[in-house]
């Protein structure tokens, strides 16, 4: 191994390798847990895109969310003070919290089905539009609401896996990788291969991506489109609803002005990377979380010697960047050879009944 | 003349009256968080401080000029790249960049004679600005990535930038906190009363309006970028180029979003902190869709968000209301001109003009294809 290490120039790549690997063993818990939010915002880009609407909104929703999650948690925490108990540290506050996340997610999306089938606007100024108001209200409240420093509800509490899967050789690491998480966390696993089936295995599943591709043709064997995608754009404010309530119900357990940070944009960028299957966006949101978890680990342990001395000597802003930038080449590289559903971002028009 | 005028104001207008009308509703249903009880006459202090500020006042008409004046730069880059087609979410990051290269030339030209200091450090700006439009608008011809999710991941990058430069190579030596040094000559000449002062950007703002909307209207690669927005197949087999116009547009586009950034910093604020807080860039795309992408529309929205801007700070002190009050108008107005129907019903009115009517470009290209030349 050290003789691996110390040929000059390649070998700082293999400790590169190596390095990159051992993050990835000690950090795979966190780096399924930070896929999450990434991987919810992908399930709900399935569920708009597949059916032939574009949702940028994603992040306002996302965002939103995590507000709405967080506030209603805490003021039923001071109605209803409960013990935590039971499987995830559950108490009466933290699902209030949960609903109201979802709520909001689903009135979000309501807003931009409506906006984009009905209305017919243009479903890329639909979704700025969630985008601008969500940082605005949840800015404006949040600045009033500090000012008195709500208590907060606390969090939902991870999964205590079993000790006799964890102490399984090698697989026991992927059980506990995948386990040992919060409700929020673990949903996001057991929705993307929920929907995958659902998509390409039900009836409803063929009538969605019918109607993505060809809504005159969809329309024509007697398919709603327009209830269709109504459903679908709403069903899609759960996931996004679910990716706010991460932000402060399961991964933390405060609202931060701006939190969710552009994930429901690289969510968007995951839904292209995993070529709109649900369990596609749900690895390229672990790949996109794994960059994350990269990008802290360089900062807080970076590797020892010449490696680590050349890690160091890169800006810390380079790695904060790092998701941004594999996002864009991502983008970049895989757009045009994974094709999108084909009707997406048009709007449906009915033909004159007469 | 006055009746095609009409049709086209009266959508806008009716929006902002019904943003009030619902800003109005949310100040009330929150005002126990500002005042301890429901408070009916809160939204009226509130309204009333954001025009005290902003109108009222010779001071107030300079704070409305000099916040609009990057509002109205950065406004035209949407609009530009709208009219072709394209919607450059991006403008946030290149106002950013551009902000950051006026902050280096102008702190290493601190000393040189002002009008050398000035123009290079204007020109940095802009072509700051312009490379990092250039980026979005090459990978959309090249890749068919689309500009929209780009140009949002290169805002992020462009903080992580400017926090990276202004702790390490361009911090100021000396300083109590991480910030570039002074502009020195570089500075553009102002007038008016200390923290009221109307610096020369307003000139380059408004002279920068004329001239888009020239080339856009009136000369032959304008009228090659509004085919291509409108429709880029039919531009194709024109002969026109849409990829050069792709990328050309989003870096001319750019360019503009970049003199915004470079206009506040040599004007306001005479040097760049590391947490550059800027809102000019989001505030722009509402400028741009009030303003229906015509350059002369994005002059006067301009003045509105400026207004309501320059009156914000006033309203956050007198009357308790957060600044964030301007992006929640801003969505609800933004979302009564999208649904013109509620608009349409509610004054009676048989036909509005709203749209800016290359967005669905904009929408049925986001499936990404590279554009074929």
């Amino acid at each position: 191994m050290e003789a691996l290490f110390d040929i000059p120039v390649l070998g700082l790549l293999v400790q590169l390798v190596f390095y990159a690997g051992e993050v990835l063993v000690r950090n795979g818990t966190i780096i399924v847990a930070l896929a999450a939010p990434l991987a919810l915002g992908a399930l709900c880009g399935v569920m708009n895109e597949r059916s032939g609407v574009v949702n940028i909104g994603i992040e306002g929703m996302m965002l939103s969310s995590a507000f709405a999650g967080w506030f209603a948690a805490s003021a039923a925490s001071q109605a209803i003070p409960a013990e935590a108990g039971g499987i995830f540290g559950w108490t009466p506050a933290l699902l209030v919290g949960l609903l109201a996340a979802l709520l909001t997610g689903v009135l979000l999306s309501a807003i931009h089905a409506w906006l984009s089938i009905t209305v017919k606007a243009d479903q890329i100024i639909s979704g700025t539009i969630i985008n601008i108001a969500a940082v605005g209200v949840t800015g404006y409240l949040n600045l009033l609401l500090s000012q008195g420093s709500p208590p907060t509800a606390g969090k939902f509490a991870s999964f205590d896996p079993p000790d006799v899967l964890v102490d399984l050789p090698v697989i026991g690491w992927l059980f506990r990788m995948f386990l040992a998480q919060g409700p929020v966390t673990m949903s996001a696993i057991i929705l993307a291969v929920v929907l995958q089936i659902l998509l390409f295995r039900s009836r409803w599943g063929l009538r969605t991506r019918a109607v993505g591709e060809h809504p005159r043709a969809a329309e024509t064997v007697g398919i709603n489109v327009i209830a269709s995608r109504y459903r679908n754009v709403i069903l899609g404010g759960v996931f996004a609803g679910l990716a706010g309530a991460w932000f402060t119900l399961d991964f933390g357990n405060s609202f931060q002005t701006n939190m969710t940070q552009g994930r429901g944009f690289i969510a968007l960028a995951a839904l292209i990377f995993g070529r709109w299957h649900p369990i596609g966006g749900y690895a390229a949101a672990l790949l996109f979380a794994y960059a994350i978890s990269l990008g802290t680990a360089i900062r807080t342990l970076p590797p020892p010697d010449t490696l680590g001395d050349i890690l160091t000597a890169i800006p810390p802003q380079a790695f904060s960047a790092l998701p941004y930038v594999i996002t864009i080449i991502v983008l970049a590289g895989v757009v045009g050879r994974s094709v999108a559903p084909a009707s997406v971002g048009r709007p449906y028009e009915r033909e004159a009944t007469t | 003349m006055i009746r095609r005028l009409a049709a086209q104001l009266v959508l806008p207008i009716s929006s902002l009256f019904l943003a009030l009308v619902t800003g109005a509703v949310f100040v009330i249903a929150s005002s126990p968080l500002v005042t301890g009880e429901f408070d009916l006459g809160l939204p009226l202090d509130a309204y009333g401080a954001l025009v005290g500020g902003s109108l009222l006042s010779v001071n107030g008409w300079i704070d409305t000029l000099v916040n609009a004046t990057p509002l109205i730069l950065a406004g035209l880059s949407v609009g530009l790249c709208f009219k072709g087609g394209l919607f450059n979410i991006g403008a946030q990051g290149q106002t950013l960049v551009g902000a950051l290269a006026a902050a280096a030339t102008g702190a290493a030209l601190a000393q040189a004679p002002a009008p050398i200091a000035i123009g290079a450090a204007v020109a940095a700006a802009f072509l700051a600005g312009a490379a990092y439009g250039f980026i979005p608008g090459a990978l959309k011809a090249f890749t068919g990535a689309h500009e929209v999710v780009v140009t949002i991941m290169l805002n992020y990058v462009a903080i992580q930038v400017i926090a990276w430069a202004i702790t390490g190579p361009l911090r100021a030596p000396g300083a109590s906190f991480a910030r570039s040094p002074d502009v020195g000559n570089a500075q553009l000449p102002a007038f008016g009363l200390p923290g009221h002062l109307l610096h020369a950007g307003v000139l380059l703002a408004i002279v920068a309006v004329p001239i888009v909307w020239w080339v856009l209207n009136r000369s032959t690669v304008g009228f090659e970028v509004r085919t291509t927005g409108l429709n880029p197949d039919a531009a194709r087999y024109a002969g026109m180029r849409p990829r050069l116009l792709t990328i050309g547009t989003m870096a001319v586009g750019g360019a503009l979003a970049g003199l915004a950034g470079g206009a506040q910093i040599l004007g306001v604020a005479g040097y760049m902190p590391a947490a550059y807080a800027t809102n000019i860039g989001f505030d722009a795309i509402t400028v741009a869709l009030i303003g229906r992408a015509n350059p002369i529309g994005i002059f006067f929205a301009a003045l509105l968000l400026g207004g309501l801007r320059a009156g914000a700070p006033a309203m956050q002190i007198s009357a308790g209301i957060p600044v964030q009050m301007i992006d929640v108008l801003q969505g609800v107005m933004l979302f009564f001109l999208a649904a013109d129907v509620i608009v349409r019903r509610l004054f009676r009115l048989r036909k509005v003009e709203g749209g800016v009517d290359e967005l669905q470009t904009v929408s049925r290209t986001y499936g990404g294809q590279a554009t074929t030349n």
